[in-house]
């Protein structure tokens, strides 16, 4: 009796699409990409072996839809559009013209504490969808699914050193919405 | 002599590739002075810390 049957499949389902949402940003892709995933996952059952959780392999497969679908969306090119983000506002915004911090960042009370705290990793998940879609995109790739810089470049078609700018910008518009809604350093 | 904006670039950037030598002396010399970006570098390394738990939290 193979440890993959649907009933076990199903069980992860409200997670995979938790997943799926944060990266793709959009509920209805999110399911096909699980659903996906969890065909892939009954025809490839054989391969499932219980060295690792059912959860690993399953997210292992995710991941891949989840690439797929983002590329189908590149092609796209009405979808390709960077919704009006201006590259540069928050940079620009948070340093003075002689490079320094326009109000430099004030210590964070007890950040580790945070992580219990339930209400904490919503203020997170708000932040993360607040980011720009370039720049939110590029940030999960490297942070929550931990693909290397080069995969990430490769996949969205753009320099390494571009790459390095999107990925800086979400941590600063990362940093700022946590600063104003968690640690309450608001200005 | 390395500026904030370029310092909390630098500090970003060794999240996602190796820093070379002088560019790691740039940035000590300017945290020891910059109490600002002090706490930006912690707050970045708690930022991976949370990005990184995450999938744990759903």
């Amino acid at each position: 009796m193979s440890a993959v049957d649907p009933d076990a499949l199903q069980q992860h389902r409200s997670y995979l699409v938790r997943y799926a949402i944060l990266q793709l940003r959009d509920p209805h892709l999110a399911e096909d990409a699980v659903q996906e995933t969890l065909v892939a996952a009954i025809e490839n059952r054989s391969k499932f072996t219980e060295q690792s959780s059912l959860r690993t392999w399953l997210v292992g497969i995710l991941k891949h839809k989840i690439l797929d679908m983002l590329r189908k969306r590149a092609r796209e090119p009405q979808l390709n559009v960077a919704e009006g983000e201006d590259e540069n506002e928050l940079v620009d915004a948070l340093f003075k013209e002689n490079g320094r911090w326009a109000s430099p960042p004030q210590t964070w009370n007890e950040p580790e504490q945070s992580m219990e705290n339930t209400h904490f990793w919503e203020v997170f998940e708000q932040c993360n969808r607040r980011m720009p879609l370039n720049s939110a995109r590029a940030f999960m790739m490297r942070e929550f699914m931990e693909m290397s810089t080069d995969e990430i470049c490769q996949e969205l078609a753009i320099s390494t050193t571009n790459c390095w700018v999107i990925l800086h910008r979400a941590r600063l518009a990362l940093r700022e919405c946590l600063d104003l809604n968690w640690f309450g350093n608001a200005r | 002599m390395l500026d904030c904006k370029h310092n909390a670039e630098l500090l970003s950037q060794s999240y996602d590739r190796p820093i070379t030598l002088r560019e790691r002396m740039a940035m000590r010399m300017h945290l020891m002075m910059c109490k600002g970006c002090r706490n930006f570098e912690k707050q970045l390394a708690f930022i991976r810390k949370v990005a990184r738990e995450l999938p744990r939290k759903l």
